[in-house]
């Protein structure tokens, strides 16, 4: 079996993959477990209902090299209740998160470099302020980066969303 | 029509055709079980474990291809039932298990006899439902039999909390199930079977490598067509036992790690390897990248997940196994094929020189002798299970099959404790015919499912056990021996029944044999009187299966039988 070892050997690759599936219950343990079961790997995922229809989109960040992403895309597609499994080729992607800091910190700079990355202060009350920021996940990360030195209470990131351009 | 859930169950298996179900009830699945006993829809055949009741719809659901059914209760009904579940799944087998649930009100308060069915099940069935509206009900049981014959057939599980089933509602049967979302490839694509075509023409060393999807797309007989119209040789894995048929000249045996030395040996050269519903499993291909190193794959499977799972597909084709060779076989007009006489005839000298073998003798009954034998007595009017270990290898090796179907195993899971039941699903489909079904078993596998002696001598199924006793857990022993410098951790079974009044115990036929007149003798006496039956045989204890490829080794390294030949 000729090019088989180089199918095996490929380098580790980033995938993101939106799966339509039936809105039941159920459905969400079912693509976990296909996960977990085969020692997949998730590294995001997000699900919420779609407009006007008896289905969900799940948008699933992982990684592993093609063989593996093959069979994540076939076994999905094996589920009953999926209707569409889409490999993403060039998507915009948005992650957002939410921050909170103590009141005491210096306001304006918080907020100067939250709308750099597309955020805004949401929320304040007596003792702290929430930001949030919604960018590519890389830009995320670099954001939770900076905000480090203002010393956060709480950070909650929502996992990816992903459009085909 | 007007009715309860319960008899909504009853009302939805009669419209499936069921004739029999395999059962065991309960506090949940009560409500069913009072409907059942109103019913003269189907025969019920109460097993005397769950396990067992799941595995019997397997023999029933392998040895005919029709769906079997298993209905079991709650909470340690359910999880009796799911080494069976799981057994199906590995093998593909389409069964439909119906399980009580305690009162929708009660799930998620850990009530008596409460457990997540549906979460314990999800990994190991095709499907599964949990029912939480009576009106769901009859759609449910169209789909779980539509989903579990469909396809890569599986068993689906449906779970019903006692409530539903209490209440009443509109019985509405669908003539049709619609599921947007579930459409298995069944017709293969022409592009691709025109390019596996003009592979095989090209073709010098081509081999057929035959898998249990043959045997589940119910195509062994067109398979053995096509190896005759293109002169391919072709070799079988432990699940497709039968499909070409043992007499057949193009046939060059079982492959894998207790193969024939012919067929692994064509796998080893052959130059396109076409595999036919099978699944590329380690028991087959030993190490996997020497595994057909030579050759091209064309690899079809109506299953798109298990193409290019293992190996890399040069010339994949998804659909249904029936169809596509239907199709190569009118396509072989269309082509120059090349002569492969010469292959074959190669493939004949291996098979002289290294034929499938042991050593005979007359004092101590050999293990594959009562196999040969009763494959020589019984011959196509046999139906064949087994246990799990040695004794399952050299039923595969040694019996004489001639028809798919003829041939029921756990091979996926490799459930010991399957033989029994199995055998007894397969009775019950073939009763009241000449067919006599025959279990080969071990000492230790019998064990793990005895209690269904009682389910064959009440239900009138004469299953013939045969148990080939060699006071060991005899696969793990012989490990022990090659692998582990002959440590026999916990594989000794010197403790044991009295085989013989166990099964009279049980109300049926029981010997005990120790030599070859007294096997013929027993066995004669089990066929002519039709009644269920044990027949003990006392046989050599440290009998090795051979060939054996060890783990880790590729095919052309086995090791083979030493002494005279
Ligand atoms: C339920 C289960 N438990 C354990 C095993 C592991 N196992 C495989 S073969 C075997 C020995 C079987 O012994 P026996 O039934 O006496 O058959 P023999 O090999 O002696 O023919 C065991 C323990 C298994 N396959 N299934």
């Amino acid at each position: 079996m000729s090019n088989f070892n180089s199918y095996y050997n490929s380098e580790t690759i980033r995938q993101v993959i939106s799966v339509v599936v039936l809105n039941e219950h159920n459905v969400l343990s079912r693509i976990v477990g296909l996960f977990s079961a085969r020692g997949y790997n998730i590294d995001s995922l997000t699900v919420a209902p779609m407009e006007d229809s008896p289905y969900s989109r799940m948008t699933i960040v992982t990684t592993g090299d093609k063989r593996v992403i093959d069979q994540i895309v076939k076994q999905l597609n094996k589920l009953i209740p999926v209707l569409k499994v889409n490999e993403h080729k060039n998507v915009i992607e948005k992650d957002t998160v939410l921050m909170k800091f103590s009141i005491d910190n210096n306001l304006a700079d918080i907020d100067v470099i939250a709308r750099a990355y597309h955020g805004a202060i949401q929320n304040v009350t007596h003792d702290s302020i929430i930001v949030s920021a919604t960018d590519s996940s890389d830009r995320i990360i670099n954001f939770i980066k900076v905000m480090e030195k203002f010393n956060p209470l709480e950070v909650v990131r929502s996992g990816i969303v992903a459009m085909e351009r | 029509m007007r009715m309860s859930g319960a008899k909504m169950v009853i009302e939805s298996l009669h419209k499936e055709g069921v004739e029999v179900v395999f059962g065991y009830p309960g506090g949940a699945i009560m409500n069913v079980y009072d409907e059942i006993y109103k019913q003269n829809y189907f025969e019920h055949i109460l097993n005397r474990h769950e396990q067992a009741c799941v595995i019997a719809a397997e023999g029933y659901a392998r040895s005919t291809g029709k769906t079997g059914v298993a209905i079991v209760t709650s909470g340690p009904g359910f999880t009796n039932a799911i080494t069976g579940i799981a057994d199906a799944y590995m093998d593909s087998i389409p069964i439909v298990i119906i399980s009580g649930q305690v009162p929708t009100t009660i799930i998620g308060t850990d009530g008596f006899q409460e457990i997540d069915a549906v979460g314990i099940s999800r990994p190991c069935t095709k499907h599964n439902y949990l029912v939480n509206k009576i009106e769901d009900l009859p759609r449910i049981i169209k789909e779980a039999f539509h989903l579990a014959s469909t396809g890569r057939p599986g068993p689906v599980h449906v779970d019903i909390p006692k409530d539903i089933t209490a209440q009443i509602g509109d019985f509405i049967y669908p003539s049709e199930v619609n599921m947007p979302t579930y459409k298995p490839t069944m017709n293969y694509n022409k592009k691709q079977l025109k390019r596996a075509m003009e592979a095989i023409s090209n073709a010098k060393k081509p081999l057929l490598y035959v898998g249990g999807g043959a045997i589940l797309s119910n195509c062994g007989y067109e398979i053995r067509d096509l190896a005759k119209k293109l002169n391919i040789p072709a070799v079988e894995t432990l699940m497709a036992r039968g499909v070409m048929g043992d007499e057949n000249p193009l046939f060059f045996g079982m492959l894998g790690m207790h193969g024939e030395y012919s067929a692994n040996m064509a796998a080893h050269e052959t130059d396109l390897l076409i595999s036919l519903g099978a699944r590329f499993d380690d028991r087959v291909t030993g190490r996997l990248d020497e595994f057909a190193s030579k050759a091209k794959v064309i690899h079809i499977d109506i299953d798109p997940t298990s193409i290019a799972k293992l190996v890399v597909a040069d010339y994949p084709i998804v659909g249904d196994l029936r169809l596509t060779v239907q199709a190569m076989i009118e396509d072989i007009e269309n082509h120059e094929i090349n002569d492969f006489s010469n292959w074959v005839e190669l493939l004949k000298e291996y098979r002289e020189k290294e034929p499938l073998r042991y050593i005979d003798t007359d004092d101590l009954i050999k293990p594959q002798w009562p196999i040969e034998r009763v494959g020589k007595i019984l011959g196509d009017n046999a139906i064949i299970s087994t246990d799990v270990g040695q004794h399952q290898m050299w039923t595969a090796q040694f019996f004489p099959f001639s028809h798919p179907r003829q041939w029921i195993t756990s091979g996926g899971l490799g459930t010991m404790g399957f033989g029994l039941p199995a055998a007894l699903g397969a009775a019950r489909a073939f009763k009241g015919t000449n067919k006599v079904v025959v279990n080969f078993t071990g000492d230790g596998s019998i064990l793990m499912n005895i209690q269904e002696l009682m389910t064959c001598s009440e239900y009138e199924l004469p299953v013939i056990n045969i148990v080939l006793n060699n006071n060991y857990l005899g696969m793990v022993r012989q490990w022990q021996t090659m692998f582990y410098e002959n440590r026999l951790a916990e594989t000794d079974l010197t403790a044991q029944p009295k085989f013989k009044m166990l099964a009279e115990a049980f109300n049926c036929l029981g010997y005990t044999v120790s030599t070859k007149k007294e096997f013929d003798e027993a066995f004669k006496d089990a066929v002519e009187k039709r009644k269920p039956a044990m027949i003990e045989v006392i046989v050599a204890r440290n009998e090795e299966v051979l060939p054996m490829v060890p783990n880790g080794h590729s095919l052309n390294e086995m090791t083979l039988l030493k002494g005279d030949k």
